[in-house]
This record gives structure tokens, sequence and C-alpha cells, in this order.
């Protein structure tokens, strides 16, 4: 296109936008005549096909038309195509369609057009040239939330811990609360491995389930209570942390993220087929549920000589105390893991640590035992990720294979990435993202996990270094002033 | 021995198709030096259009057996490719220059789209298919009577997968294409100075490693003749170990990995638990990088500072 500084419109390249659209319509038709096109359908008589060529052309026509759409808005037309999409939308809503899922990709497509088209208009509108604004809104955002740290955490906090009395809380919103929890402990936990010590540990989940089998063996096989199986859950999770890490953490990168996703599968399989001693595929079931630290029980009805929870404090029975103990419980052990990373950035052990992720051979150069410090994340991550399986466990009341697939490792990772590796607030935040927001459509069942496949690359592209990613030193040469802005900037 | 053999022959059939999904692990890997998670799924996408093709192909009539396999093999290979491409541009081409985990995460969001896409669309139920290829030829017997025999399926999936080893090591090392593959697998930013047009070589690449991974769907529908959607993950994990066994980078290591974990596997299952077979060949992988951490046939990374 032509930059104009006279009354001419700016030249529109047909061509080449045609052929754009061409290219991109003959892409989705080569996706989905096979996939969408032919449906395999099980029949008496064996594998018939079902054919639904009218999707198949939907697709490709939304595609064509889209990209027709987005390359006239790079060639300076967005007020045409903001009315053309817009039409297109009210179109789709008042033709009656011969079925719904044309009528919900031309309202959908339509708006997505309009909205990008806006966008446009109104970016177009404003004096500075989107090159030279500097950082991007978000990265400024980012920035902001990372400033703001200090007296958001403790906001945060103070709204976690008020959360079960306010009004909104009922059954399923705590539910979901301690749901949340326990991510955002994994995300924490997993924080410390990949955000700190820079390794990519695609299995984190064994841990979990380590701990949480190691609860719910002992507690069904021997009876011992939460409260002593908790210590010795996060002890067992950290050993096998220490078994994994020390022949592996000699590896680099890839190679070291292929063993752990092993390790996760191996762990998974074991449980599975090491029926006598797991359950197999069953699981434990009948998992006791924690006791109010050992003290008092949360039953209506205590046994002879103890005392219920609500007796103890004159209170009315109700199911509901079991469940804000849990939330508590759980608020309470992901805080520990954040105090516990806050910490140990500022000790010996957490700058080696990030001294590692930055560059390890000028580490070992200046004698940092590599593999040791290493090893100290693995165990120490491994460790709070068996706290989390044995709350876990103690939560659900049965454990089973189930739970423990790659599928998770790879949530948790993503949570860790998606909020921006390092940061703590941003793994709340892509832990609301993430666990929180598909929770409240469980009624798209189906959907659900493809528009979370879909957002997780949706995000990535939007912001590759993770939603509040805003790298600043841990430690600076001259906390204020000129050299430390320049390495700042540098950085 | 006559056991031992059989195994020998049936662990080799399965390393092929392992082989042919390592490839393109390895091939992706060696470019952009990124994990592709979602080859697995391309594999398994491979399988379930292979499916499709025979049904459409039953469906026009034609039943001349080496016809209908050439025919299905050629379209899934073609429409595979075209999902290959669609990943590439969409969920890795825009991440090239961002940090090394973006990339991954976007692979393994692509990884559970797919898998959704297809269980959606097709389905959640296995897919089963009438065997196409029968019988096999009688190799030796044993006095009590147990025989040793490689089914004709069985040669042709060995077969194929030997000429398509040679056809692809011919592109590697004897085309323009080739050529710019390697120039872009030791350096980017120089190919692309030199004139290498290197989106378009990487968008091969992935165009090629997912052509290999729809053969390997192709065989695996017609060696045990049920698919499902779930087929690609624990695939995809094998062959990437099988990757790293061989060496990641390097095409004829992809391929003896391939064969080895094949191999393991016949092997662990036969004389061992069968229940136990992924834990021997992650063991077996985990020794392996602690004794050779560049794999049997890579070649030894030098650290630059």
């Amino acid at each position: 296109m032509t930059a104009t500084n006279t009354f001419d419109r700016p030249k529109l390249d047909w061509p080449s936008a045609l052929r754009e659209s061409g290219f991109a319509a003959l892409a989705a038709l080569m996706l989905t005549i096979p996939m969408v096109g032919f449906r395999t359908v099980d029949r008496p008589t064996g594998l018939e096909l079902d054919m639904r060529f009218e999707e198949v052309a939907a697709a490709a026509l939304l595609v064509f038309f889209g990209r027709l759409g987005f390359a006239l808005i790079r060639q300076g037309q967005p007020a045409a195509v903001l009315v053309l999409a817009l039409g297109a939308a009210v179109l789709g809503f008042v033709v009656p369609l011969p079925t719904k899922v044309l009528q919900i990709i031309l309202v959908g497509g339509g708006l997505v057009i309009a909205l990008r088209a806006a966008w446009q208009i109104w970016r177009g509108s404003r004096p500075v040239p989107a090159a030279d604004a500097g950082p991007s809104f978000m990265d400024r955002f980012a920035a902001e939330v990372q400033r703001a740290g200090k007296w958001l955490g403790p906001v945060g906090v103070l709204f976690a811990v008020a959360f079960p009395f306010l009004p909104i809380a009922d059954r399923q919103t705590i539910d979901i609360g301690i749901l949340l929890l326990t991510y955002v402990m994994l995300g924490w936990g997993l924080n410390i491995v990949v955000g700190l010590a820079g390794l990519l540990d695609l299995g984190y989940v064994a841990f979990y389930a380590v701990g949480a089998y190691s609860y719910a063996l002992l507690a069904v096989n021997f009876g011992w209570s939460f409260w002593a199986c908790l210590p010795l859950a996060g002890l067992l999770a950290a050993f096998s942390g220490v078994l994994l890490g020390f022949p592996v953490l000699r590896l680099r990168g890839d190679y070291f993220a292929i063993v752990t996703l092993g390790f996760g599968e191996i762990i998974r399989v074991i449980l599975i087929n090491w029926y006598q001693f797991t359950g197999g595929p069953n699981g434990v079931i009948g998992i006791p549920r924690p006791s109010f630290f050992g003290l008092a029980e949360f039953t209506r009805n205590p046994a002879e000589g103890d005392i219920a929870f609500h007796q103890m404090f004159g209170l009315e029975f109700d199911t509901l105390h079991r469940i804000v103990f849990l939330y508590y419980l759980i608020l309470i052990l992901a805080l520990v893991v954040n105090f516990f990373t806050l910490r140990v950035r500022k000790l010996p052990l957490g700058r080696a640590w990030e001294a590692l992720r930055e560059d390890d051979i000028a580490c070992t150069s200046l004698g940092v035992n590599r593999t040791n410090i290493k090893l100290a994340a693995f165990a120490i991550a491994a460790m709070f990720g068996g706290f989390a399986g044995s709350f876990f466990a103690t939560r659900q009341g049965f454990v089973s294979p189930e739970s423990f697939t790659f599928i998770e490792s790879a949530i948790i990772l993503a949570i860790v990435v998606l909020g921006g590796m390092g940061s703590q607030i941003g793994v709340v935040v892509a832990t609301i993202l993430v666990i929180g927001l598909p929770e409240f459509f469980r009624e798209l069942e189906q959907y659900r996990m493809l528009a979370f496949g879909l957002g997780m690359v949706a995000i990535m592209l939007w912001r590759p270094r993770g939603l509040l990613a805003h790298r600043e030193p841990t430690i600076l040469l001259h906390p204020s002033g000129g050299a430390a802005k320049a390495a700042v900037k540098g950085g | 021995m006559e056991y031992f053999l059989q195994q020998l022959i049936n662990g080799l059939t399965l390393g092929a198709i392992y082989g042919l999904i390592a490839i393109g692990y390895t091939m992706v890997y060696g470019i952009i030096g990124m994990i592709n998670f979602a080859h697995g799924e391309i594999y398994m996408i491979g399988a379930f259009i292979s499916i499709i093709a025979f049904l459409v192909i039953g469906w026009a009539g034609i039943t001349w057996v080496p016809l209908v396999l050439a025919l299905v093999l050629l379209l899934s290979m073609v429409f595979t490719a075209a999902y290959g491409w669609t990943v590439e541009r969409i969920a890795y081409r825009p991440l090239r220059s961002s940090p090394r985990l973006a990339p991954l995460i976007s692979a393994i969001g692509m990884s559970i789209f797919l898998q959704n896409y297809v269980q959606i669309l097709q389905g959640a139920r296995v897919k089963p298919i009438q065997p196409v290829v029968q019988g096999g030829v009688k190799l030796m017997e044993r006095a009590d009577g147990f025989v040793v025999q490689i089914s004709y399926l069985q040669i042709v999936i060995i077969l194929l997968t030997i000429a398509l080893m040679f056809g692809f090591n011919q592109i590697i090392q004897g085309t323009s294409l080739g050529r710019s593959q390697r120039a872009c697998e030791q350096d980017k930013t120089m190919a692309g100075l030199l004139g290498v047009n290197v989106d378009r070589t990487i968008s091969l690449t992935f165009v090629m490693g997912a052509a290999l991974a729809a053969v390997a769907g192709f065989m695996v529908t017609l060696y045990y003749g049920v698919i499902d959607f779930y087929i690609g993950f624990l695939a995809g994990v094998k062959a990437f170990t099988a990757a790293v066994l061989g060496g990641i980078g390097s095409l004829p290591g992809a391929m003896l990995g391939g064969i080895l974990i094949g191999l393991i596997e016949a092997f662990w299952s036969a004389y061992f638990t069968i229940e136990y077979k992924d834990v021997a060949t992650f063991t077996i992988l985990v020794l392996v990088l602690i004794f050779r951490p560049t794999g049997l046939l890579g070649r030894p990374e030098i650290e630059k500072v």
C-alpha cells in the first residue's frame, strides 16, 4: 500500500488480497474435507461414513472472507470491513440457516472481524504511530502489576482469607476456591524448578501422585492421621525427587524434559499395574478426611469420648465447616510455598538458582555446584508437590491413576509459563484463567478442552513471555540510578 | 530360538512405525530446536484420515488391494501434510524468536486442541477396520508346532519403511530443498542472508514430517485394525524417546532409535510382563542418556560461553 498525503485513497491491492485469502481457504478445505466432511459412524454393519459437506463449505467460506477482511483492514479499509462484518453477523442472526453450527460460525466470525476492524479504526485515530509507542500496553501493565505487588499481594491474601465469609461464598464457590488454590500451590511449587532454576520439568504430576498415594496408603492401611502423614508425604515426594534428580540432572534442556516426562508416565504405569499395592486402576477408596488438627472431628455425632468441631466451638453443625477448614488448609499450604519462594530468592541458594538459569557455565566456573543446587530445587519443589498431593487425597477421599495423567503436568506447566515465568502473581492470574474459567463452563464439557488448547496457543501468540512477564533483576549493583536503569533496559 | 525370531519380526515392524514418527521429531528439533509436541497428534490424524480414505475408496468400488493401499497412502500423506503445515503456520511461526518455552506450551496447547477436535468430530469410540492385507509366509516350524511367520502386512510395512528411508535420504542429501534444510539446521540467519527462504524451508520440514507420520498412521491402522483419538500421545512420547535415544537431530539415529524401542517393547512383552513395557522403554532411555548424553548417533554438543 502507498502512504498518502493527498486526498487519494490508498490503492487497494486486490490481487494479493485475493490470492492470500484464496490460499487460506484452500488450506481450510484441505483440513476440513477429511475430518469434517466425512464422519465415521458405527453402524451394525460396520464403520460407515456420514457426509457433511455444507460444514466444509461454511468453514472454507468463513476462512476466505475472514482472511480477506483482515487483508483489507491491513490495506487501510477498516470502516468498510466493519460494516460488512456487522452485516454478516446480523444476517446470521436473522436469516434461518440449516444448522445451528453454521449460524454460530457466521455470527461469531462476523463479530470477531468487526472487533478487529473497530480496533484498527480506534488505533488509527490516535496520533502516535504504533511502532514508536515504546513498550506495548501489556508490557506496561505487567510492570505496573509487578510494582503494585507490594500491596496487591496482601490485598489478595486478605481477600482469600475473608472469602468464605463473603455473601458470594457457598458450597460450590468454596469448592472452586479450593481447586484454584490447589493449582496455585502446584504452580508456585513448579515455579521453583521452572521459573527460578530454569529446568523444564514435564513430569511434576509424578510428585503430586507420590504425595497423594503416600497419604492414601498410609491412612487406609495403617490408620495414620493426616497430620502425621502430611510431612511424611512431603518427605517421600522429596526423596523420589532426589532419586530421579540424581541421575538425570546432569542432562541438559530438552533431554531433561523428556526424562521427567518419562518418569511421570512410569509412576502412572506402576500405579495402574501394581495391583496388590495401589489398587490398580480402581485406586484407593475410603481415605479418611482430615481432623481439626487432631483435636476434633467434623462429624455430627462424634465417637464416644471424642469431641466434634461444632461442639468445641459451640456452633450449629454444618457440613460447610469441613469445606471451609479444607479451604484454609490449602490456603495456608499455598502461602507457605509462596513465602518460601519469596524468602529463598534472597538466600544464596535462591541466588544460585537464578544464576544457573541465566548461565550455568559461568556459574560452574564461579564454583557453584551445579548438580547439588539443581537437586535442591528439584527436591524442594517435589516436596511441595507431595504436600499438595496429600491434600488432594484427603479432600477427594479417593485417588486413582486417572488424576495423574500427563495432561495434569501440562496444565501445571502451562500455569507457570502463561503467567510469566518466575512471577508469583502471574501464577495466580493464570490459574484463574486456566482452571477457574473452564470451571464455569462445565456444561460445555466437550468444547471445554478444545477451547482450553486453543486458548493456550492464543495466549502464547499474544504474550510469548507470559501474561505478566516482566523480568526485573532480584539484585542490583546500584539500587537506583543510571547503571541499574541501563541494566534493566538491556536485560 | 523360533520364539525369539518371531519377536524380532514383530519388534522390527513396530520399530519401523516408531522410527517414521521419530523422524518428524528429529527433523523439527534439528532445524528449530523445539519439541513438536503436536507431532503425535499429527500421526493420530494420519491414522484417522487413512481409515476415512479406506471407507471412501471402498465406497467408490475400488477393490484391487495394491491400488487401494497406494491411494489411501497418498491421500493420507497429502491431507495430513496439510495439518502439519497449518500447525506450523499458526502455532509456531509467530513464536520463532520467542523464549524457548513459548513454542513448547503452544505445541502442548495445539496437541490438546487437535485431540479434542478429532474426538468431537469423529467420536470417542474406537474405530475398527476390516483387515485389508491377509495371510503370510511360514518361515519355519518348531517341533511342538510353533510357527514363525511373517505376514504380508509386516513385509509391506518393512519394505515401505526401507523405501521411504531411501527416498528421504535422497531428498536430504541430493536436492536443493535438502541442502537448504541442512543449511538452516546449522545457522538460520546465515542461510537467510545467503538467499535460502528460511520460512519456506521450515514449512516444508513440517510437511515432510507430517507426511511420514501419516505413513506411520496408515501402517498402524492396517497393523492393529483399531484406532482411537488417544493413540497419538503415547506413540508421540515413545517416538520422541526414540529420537532422543538415537541422538536428536540425526535422521538415521531416529530410525535406529525407533527400531530399538520397537525391539525392546516386543522382547520385554514376550519374555517379561506386558504391563511394564513402557517402564522398560523409559528406563533404557534414562540409562542411555546417562552414559551417552547425546544419544547413540548424535554429535556431541559443544558448549560455548
